[in-house]
């Protein structure tokens, strides 16, 4: 386990900051200091919303290794409202009950656990169906 | 049993009343989505013959929650409701048995994932079942002295019994949220509080212990009871108070029967304590507790209402509350998601899937 990278990638992980170009507003994560739409240099701090939408998805049964506790769970492609599209762990859902185009929420969660008990415990972003629409 | 001299209350007993007036600015609950009946638990280890079970069903966390994680979605409930921005709280403290790691702190991790400042203070508490109203008392003193404007007190667990345990019916997930802040953007004054500790053997876990232990014969009378009528009665008697003078009142709740007779015994009806009886639905959350029950009767307050809350935390003490609901009350309900909004996000599983989520079956 890589200590550093993940100090490096918390805020990220944590709350789901991008950037926004200040050249024509796009909306960028993960964050890369260069916007996808213009070219242009996009440095400026974002923090997203967390709410978005299913556009595809799939079910994990057999999970990699430290993320075999949780399995079976799904993985989606979620559509933030901002506009972006980002790879994210489904939670608090049924597999059954997943659809495209259903509302979801971001929510910090356990992502891994070193497994043995004794190492890290990794928190990042998942999305949960949307509670309520404030 | 024998009453010794400092468990007799002092002639002027010291209420705590911060020369600022302070009070909660804001406020957010949290319980897992999962849900584990006691008849559940009964089936298992009695054949279903639990005699009077002591609670409906539990809230149990999913495999991806703990500690921090539950403390993060109360924390931003609470900011939702207070109307700042994460960076002007100047402490985050929270109060928990269940911290996920036995060296680590879990404030730190709250803290930078509800995205507030480095220049913080950060801490963890521990009180049983009252490290969650420790931290806000500590936050009364922080913000009433003007040191500081806004400070996070949380108090949630995810308790664990012992397989077969008494406990096991009712240890559940769950907790609370407040922001204690200066009381004219409050939409809670606190008027007062009032604790009573003494060194009570009820229930303990030593270092390394996965389960807790209970002395069962200093559970009931000599630790809940006396600590929570003890705190209760000294402060509405300091402050000229019956419990006719309050629209409301919320007590821990390890069980439904407890914060029914403390109730009874301090004079408070049914109806009072009717809004903020969560345990039978959700189990007994432990910090989180009288807490959550309270995040249960802002839900619906008026202006004006006035509530008495009290906690209980094992080893054992009290602290108890006086508070006022404002009229800032009506338009902050709303901005977050409430408490019985959580309760009724459920899914229920069996024994078999609780075993599974709660590590109890051992792998290796
Ligand atoms: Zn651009």
């Amino acid at each position: 386990m890589e200590i550093p990278r993940h100090w490096r990638l918390k805020k990220q992980r944590y709350a789901l900051i991008g950037e926004v170009c200040p050249h024509c507003d796009a909306k960028i994560f993960p964050p890369r200091d260069v916007c996808p739409e213009c070219h242009r240099e996009a440095k400026d701090l974002f923090q997203f919303s967390g709410k978005g939408e299913i556009y595809s998805y799939t079910t994990i049964y057999e999970a990699p290794s430290g993320f075999d506790s949780n399995a079976p769970y799904t993985v989606a492609l979620v559509k933030l409202s901002e506009g972006p599209m980002i790879t994210a762990q489904l939670t608090d859902v049924d597999a059954a009950q997943v659809q495209i185009g259903m509302p979801v929420e971001m929510v910090t969660r356990k992502m891994r656990d070193d497994g043995d008990e004794r190492g890290m415990i990794v928190y990042g972003y998942k999305f949960r169906p949307t509670l309520n629409h404030i | 049993m024998e009453h010794n001299s400092n468990m007799t209350p002092p002639s002027s007993p010291s209420l705590l009343r911060p020369s600022r007036p302070v009070g909660f600015i804001g406020y957010g609950a949290y319980v897992p989505r999962y849900r584990l009946p006691a008849r559940e638990v009964a089936r298992v280890w009695t054949g279903g013959k639990g005699a009077g079970l002591p609670i409906k069903e539990k809230a149990v966390p999913g495999l991806d929650e703990d500690v921090i994680t539950m403390s993060i979605e109360a924390a931003k409930n609470a900011i939702a409701r207070a109307g700042i921005d994460a960076s002007e709280l100047r402490a985050i403290w929270v109060g928990s048995e269940s911290h996920p790691y036995a060296v680590k702190p879990t404030s730190t991790v709250v803290a930078e994932a509800i995205g507030a400042s480095a220049h913080i203070q950060a801490g963890d508490w521990e009180f049983a079942c009252k490290a969650g109203t420790e931290a806000i008392v500590a936050a009364m003193g922080f913000v009433g002295s003007g040191m500081a404007d806004y400070a996070l007190a949380i108090g949630m667990d995810t308790a664990q019994g012992k397989p077969g345990d008494a406990l096991e019916y009712t240890a559940a997930a769950g907790g609370a949220a407040y922001i204690v802040g200066p009381a004219e953007n409050a939409l809670t004054v606190i008027n007062a509080s009032y604790s009573y500790v003494t060194d009570t053997p009820d229930f303990w876990r030593r270092e390394y212990q996965k389960y807790p232990e209970h002395g069962v014969r200093f559970t009931g009378e000599p630790a809940y009871f006396h600590h929570i009528t003890s705190s209760s009665k000294t402060l509405m008697e300091a402050l000229g108070t019956t419990a006719k003078d309050y629209k409301w009142a919320v007590f821990h709740q390890p069980n439904t029967k407890f914060p029914q007779r403390a109730a009874q015994m301090l004079g408070f009806t049914p109806e009072q304590i009717a809004p903020g009886l969560l345990v039978p639905v959700i189990g007994n959350t432990y910090s989180g507790s009288s807490i959550i029950g309270l995040t249960a009767i802002l839900d619906i307050a008026q202006p004006g209402d006035r509530i008495l809350l009290a906690s209980f935390g094992s080893g054992a003490g009290s602290d108890a509350f006086d508070l006022t609901v404002t009229d800032k009350i009506l338009e902050r309900q709303g901005k977050a998601t409430k408490t019985q909004e959580y309760i009724a996000r459920r899914t229920e599983i069996d024994y078999a899937t609780y075993a599974r989520m709660r590590g109890k079956i051992t792998m290796k």
